[in-house]
């Protein structure tokens, strides 16, 4: 269980909608997933058409939107895709993504910072889809984001938790909650970065991707089960949960109390 | 700063290139095909001697091996979707004489430029089929067919599309920055072939017989900032390997020195035309698919368009191992889907099903049809 702005949410699992094969496919995935909350990207969306085939089943569904601005290059596109983004999904979260290179849609931290900033104040819940860099997320959350979506490896990669010693620091230092995003590849990295202490992950292509997707998407949903029972237990070799300091006693322990 | 394209195509021979091309060994083949299979999981891009071992004779054996790894890369990366568009073509004047050409201006056909209110009828007979992604195409005549005529249309055209390409003549870099101001998303400028003599030998008259000028275009798209530039060559004008192996170097150009452009890819074989020439050069089904996966293992992101010249069979086999952008229910022709349904084709197409048969194929392949994936507000920033 985790907190985004004021809303509690059971899953620690977010979904990405595209790549998949038909809007039944994605329908019986989001819910094998047992996702609470799916992001869109707002260029797929037909906003003139009553049955989109991407936002018609999510609504059925029930699934909380998270709309994003994939395909903005900058912070005015992005500002304005948000914009369109409230008005027509009427929910004023959204997922930040400013991505000017379209080989590997690194995220640019430049115009993120400018349209988070501008964006807060315009009242909008923002996740800023970012860089792992530990500094950058302190500057997404010192401009208001209500969370941080750094990086384990490029979108679509499969490459894991490439960024696993930057995403330390990042979950060391947040005051907001940690989603890492993009490049997950398999249910493992899931676990992996729930029991380092992330609060989600969002996974795609490595679902949508799969032979099966709506098995894959219930191996995830287990996986972020695992890692997030796992950090709030205590990890045997990770010194303990978050407030736990229990150290186990060992003779050159007992020897240093007895001096 | 490298030199810019013109100056490193001038570096090369094409006679050595060609050479090289057959001179590759199996274990090249494999070595090249680990590679890509290895991207799927790591970064590991291919350099372009191992983009040429895929195009060689000996990846010939292996051509079940290729077309599932790029089968593997499309899927990862573009998902069980395929984007549809359709060609509007605007008008069939043309100043250049192209010996393969149906346009040319010698060709003795009826000439036809699209008024403003006929330009309106076939946007919304376009509308009617589904089509919300278009190519704007014309024959090459700068004078009558230039910007003044583009300023004109290209707002009409942009109210009904959520996406709109380009295909006409090589423009300057100031037309490119207003085009994009219009609303145009992505230009297409194929280069038909990088061989100079061939080049020379089919393109007769009118500045497109200017070689360095179509050469050069390219650069101006990337320094004009357009979203996505789309490259080709015209298969059958000249050797297909050394061809595509001078494409390939042009693309590899392109995306390290203009990285924030996307990058298209076209593939197109000649096809009979009215008053047309014999194919020199043709290329084979079996090579067409060897190059077209070749492609999709140098450039995992690169996106690739089949348009309806190919028969219905094949792209049906294509579509699903690397295609990512295909056309369907197209007309060649000026008018030729509300206006003047009876006028003169471009070239002949071989895949004459609608846009719903064809999305209906599409569901049956496991790919989920994308009419929409871009919108007016994108791209507008100069």
């Amino acid at each position: 269980m985790f907190t985004i702005a004021d809303i509690t949410l059971h899953s620690h699992l977010l979904m990405g909608t595209g790549k998949f094969a038909s809007a039944r496919q994605l329908t019986e995935t989001v819910k094998a997933s047992g996702t609470e909350l799916v992001t869109l990207a707002l260029k797929r969306l037909n906003l003139q058409q009553k049955n989109d085939d991407i936002l018609a089943p999510l609504q059925q569904l029930g699934v909380r939107l998270l709309p994003n601005t994939s395909g903005a290059k900058t912070a005015a596109e992005a500002i304005f895709a948000a914009e369109l983004a409230r008005e027509a999904l009427d929910t004023h979260w959204l997922k930040l993504e400013i991505h000017p290179d379209p080989r590997y849609l690194m995220p640019d931290p430049i115009e993120t910072l400018t349209a988070a900033t501008e964006l807060v104040k315009r009242g909008f819940v923002v996740l800023p889809y970012c860089s792992a860099d530990p500094v950058l997320c302190k500057r997404l959350e010192d401009v208001g984001c209500a969370a941080v979506m750094p990086l384990g490896a490029p979108i679509g990669s499969n490459q894991g938790l490439q960024t696993l010693a930057m995403l330390e620091l990042i979950i060391e230092q947040a005051n907001v909650p940690v989603i890492v995003d993009a490049g997950l590849g398999a249910p493992s990295h899931a676990c992996q970065a729930l029991e380092m202490g992330a609060s989600a992950v969002l996974v795609n292509t490595a679902i949508a991707s799969a032979d099966d997707p709506v098995q894959m998407a219930q191996a995830f949903r287990l996986a972020c089960q695992a890692g997030a029972l796992a950090r709030q237990h205590g990890l045997a070799n990770k010194g303990g949960s978050e407030g736990s300091s229990a150290v186990a006693s060992s003779p050159m322990t007992e020897f240093l109390e007895a001096l | 700063m490298t030199p810019d394209f013109y100056a490193l195509w001038q570096q090369q021979d094409w006679h050595d290139v060609q050479m090289h091309s057959m001179a590759f060994k199996r274990e090249d083949v494999e070595v090249a095909l680990h590679k890509a299979q290895r991207s799927i999981s790591h970064n590991s891009q291919l350099k372009l001697t191992d983009f040429q071992a895929l195009l060689s004779p000996a990846a010939e054996p292996l051509l079940v091996e290729l077309a599932t790894t790029a089968q593997q890369l499309t899927r990862q990366r573009f998902g069980h979707t395929q984007q549809l568009f359709a060609p509007l073509y605007l008008s069939n004047l043309c100043a250049n004489e192209c010996s393969y050409c149906g346009f040319s201006m010698s060709q003795k056909v009826k000439r036809r430029v699209l008024t403003a209110a006929e330009t309106e009828q076939e946007c919304q007979a376009l509308k009617n089929m589904g089509i919300d992604q278009v190519l704007v195409v014309t024959g090459e005549h700068e004078r009558k067919v230039g910007m003044p005529y583009f300023r004109q249309m290209l707002p009409l055209i942009r109210r009904y599309f959520s996406s709109v390409m380009l295909e006409v003549q090589p423009l300057h870099q100031a037309d490119y920055v207003e085009l994009r101001q219009l609303g145009v998303d992505a230009v297409m400028v194929y280069q038909e072939s990088y061989h100079q003599p061939s080049y020379q030998h089919y393109h007769l008259k009118g500045q497109k017989a200017d070689i360095r000028w179509r050469l050069e275009c390219p650069d101006r798209l990337g320094q004009a900032g357009v979203d996505k530039i789309g490259l080709g060559v015209l298969f059958g004008l000249a050797n297909w390997r050394t061809d595509a192996t001078f494409l390939a170097m042009h693309l590899l150009y392109m995306q390290q020195r203009y990285w924030r452009s996307r990058y298209s890819l076209s593939v197109p074989r000649i096809r009979p035309c009215s008053g047309g020439i014999e194919v020199q050069h043709p290329l084979q089904d079996k090579h067409f698919v060897q190059l077209i996966c070749a492609f999709r293992l140098l450039s995992p992101s690169l996106e690739i368009s089949l348009s309806t010249r190919e028969r219905a069979g094949l792209r049906d086999q294509l579509v699903p191992i690397a295609i990512t952008s295909s056309s369907a229910g197209s007309s060649t022709r000026p008018g030729g889907y509300a206006v003047d349904p009876e006028a003169l084709e471009q070239f002949s197409i071989d895949d004459n099903r609608s846009p719903v048969q064809y999305q209906q194929r599409l569901q049956q392949l496991g790919l989920a049809p994308v009419l929409k994936d871009w919108d007016l507000y994108l791209g507008r920033e100069t």
